[in-house]
């Protein structure tokens, strides 16, 4: 089953479900013609893109609004935090080509501080599939919460099997390690897991997580990572400010543990426009250049037993 | 319109205006933009809309959304005035044990959506009339807009999506008071003329007197203007309409007044006759 498969599913046996988007149809090119008057296309208005949803939601429907991850989370801001977050409506928010899936389009186009800003926002939950796969499993969840819902919109092939046991606010644990505990979320999934291969050739136990959903957080699962391993590494295609390494200390200081925490993030700028694999290579997010990173500070503080 | 319907929403819009006037001390309210859709207000939910205490579930109801959220007093005035709301609620006002603050909130019955934050209201009213649309009912689905608010590029995105989406149950309102917070619209962003504008972008529009009930009733009585068109209300207005004291005045915006001034103000709205009685007496009364 496909993306759109899934959501002409929904919409053809539950009568609540519209889809929506500003003239952004690369993840629901066919929808149109299948779904007649269930689907809506604004133009290029993301701001009334939102105002719609929520329009559509206060008369008992879940709207499933795409968008530009950047022009949705925004231009639209302030529509999401207004007319979505404080009334609390079931909108789900479709951000397509974020992070590095931007690729060679420019800084115009990197939406690499949406989990920050809507992870913001009161009400808002947000979810960040590692590859197609892992979205497909937790999409009919997130879409049939009552709660609104961004979603970081990810159609990269699968590296592994995913577990089909999704639930909102729990990580997926691909495995544990004593050493070092990687803990990532979307496209970055990929190259964490040779990252790890790579860390347990180099002989450390390496635990890898798979958060799916960063809001809520499976807390529980940060609190292991810093608990058993000795090092808790986060992975994000997104800005060091507000993703998950500010969420991983947030819930490592509130629950009074302590933790070594590296954060591999975008630092205070913009990455290269390139093809993706260029990308990766140039900003250093491929695995090999992550487990070197986590290899050099596990030297350094000379963690090994 | 018979003259004894004329009068009686005369009657119920001056009780509005004194509820606004009483708001608008003890920490103030937006005075100006309230008395100048007070009238408006009291017509559509008295005369024109399909909504009423007893139907605010109903999804076949009409609805109103008050884009321009700042004038919320005339609205819950109105609400109070009608028995959406008892009107002993009004004196919780900015009080924590309440919901009626500044801006609208979908705590106080018959408000349907927060709103306060210019240029948001037209297209949520976009979404609603879109199902109403779907599921082939008749219901109008109203929004107010401010003259000032037009300044907002929401808005004018706005326009275009419910004229490309031929949604012809939508009626906006522009409380033409000629007036943004601090200054006159036509001095900073001109908007001369507003028919044309929408005109231009797709929409049927009319012009009324948002003070005269059978003006406003002329151009209410045969909407939609015209068919798969959104339509349009100019609805020229005098903000601060009913106190000579503050009409068009530009710094009676946001108003905080002692006692004493919305005694006065009272007074003035009442013809001006002299009183021996306190303060407190002509604000309870």
């Amino acid at each position: 089953m496909t993306y759109e498969d899934i959501l002409r599913e929904l919409v053809e046996h539950d009568n609540r479900f519209m889809v929506l988007t500003a003239e952004n149809r690369a993840a629901i090119r066919n929808l149109p013609d299948q779904i007649g008057d269930r689907f809506i296309d604004t133009g290029i208005t993301e701001q009334t893109l939102v105002g719609v949803a929520a329009g559509l939601a206060l008369r008992g429907r879940i709207p499933v609004a795409h968008a530009l991850a950047t022009f949705l989370t925004m231009r639209a801001f302030e529509f999401i935090r207004t007319d979505v977050g404080i009334s609390g409506l079931p909108v789900k928010l479709v951000g397509g080509f974020s992070g590095f899936l931007s690729e060679a389009n420019g800084p115009t186009h990197q939406a690499i501080e949406d989990v920050s800003i809507m992870r913001g926002i009161p009400n808002i939950n947000v979810f960040c599939p590692a590859d197609e796969e892992d979205m497909l499993i937790g999409l009919r969840k997130v879409l049939l919460s009552p709660d609104p819902f961004y979603i970081r919109y990810n159609n990269v092939k699968p590296a592994i099997r995913h577990s089909k046991d999704f639930e909102i606010g729990k990580a997926e644990v691909i495995a544990e390690g004593t050493d070092i505990t990687l803990l990532v979320y979307g496209l970055m999934f990929t190259e964490a897991i040779s990252a790890r291969e790579i860390l347990e050739m180099s002989g450390y136990s390496t635990g890898l997580v798979n958060m799916r959903t960063v809001k809520p957080i499976d807390e529980e699962v940060i609190l292991r990572a810093a608990e058993s391993s000795e090092l808790v590494v986060t992975i994000e295609d997104h800005f060091l400010t507000g993703g998950l390494y500010s969420i991983v200390c947030e819930t490592i200081v509130r629950n009074n543990h302590k933790a070594e925490v590296l954060p591999i993030a975008l630092q205070d700028t913009w990455f290269k426009p390139a093809l993706l694999k260029d990308v990766l290579e140039y900003e250093g997010f491929t695995g090999k250049a992550i487990a070197e990173k986590v290899i050099g500070r596990m030297k350094q503080h000379d963690y090994r037993k | 319109m018979e003259q004894d319907k004329i009068q009686n929403l005369r009657e119920i819009a001056f009780n509005v205006r004194e509820h606004i006037i009483r708001m608008s001390g003890d920490g103030g309210c937006f005075i100006g933009a309230s008395l100048s859709c007070a009238d408006l207000m009291v017509y559509l939910y008295k005369q024109f809309l399909n909504v009423h205490p007893g139907n605010l579930n109903d999804p076949n109801r009409d609805y109103l959304f008050l884009s321009k959220g700042h004038d919320v007093p005339a609205l819950y005035g109105t609400f109070a005035e009608l028995g959406f709301i008892e009107k002993d609620r009004l004196k919780n006002h900015l009080k924590t044990n309440d919901f009626i603050y500044w801006h609208p909130n979908m705590n106080i019955p018959g408000i349907e959506f927060y709103s306060g934050s210019l240029g948001h209201s037209l297209s949520v009213a976009i979404g609603v009339a879109i199902d109403c649309k779907i599921k082939n009912q008749n219901n109008k689905v109203v929004v107010i807009l401010g003259d000032g608010e037009l300044n907002e590029g929401s808005i004018w995105e706005g326009a275009l999506v419910a004229a490309a989406k031929k949604l012809d149950n939508i009626v906006a309102v522009v409380d033409r008071n000629k007036f943004q917070a601090n200054i006159e619209t036509e001095k900073l962003i001109p908007l001369n003329s507003i028919t044309d504008k929408f005109e231009a972008f797709g929409w049927k529009t009319s012009s009324a007197d948002g003070h005269d009930f059978e003006s406003l009733e002329r151009a209410f009585a045969d909407l939609p203007y015209e068919q798969g068109k959104p339509s349009l209300i100019v609805a020229d207005t005098v903000r601060g309409k009913g106190l000579p004291s503050i009409e068009a005045q530009a710094h009676r915006w946001f108003v905080n007044f002692s006692k004493e001034e919305v005694a006065e103000l009272l007074i003035e709205l009442r013809g001006g006759k002299k009183t021996d009685l306190t303060s407190e007496e002509i604000i309870a009364r």
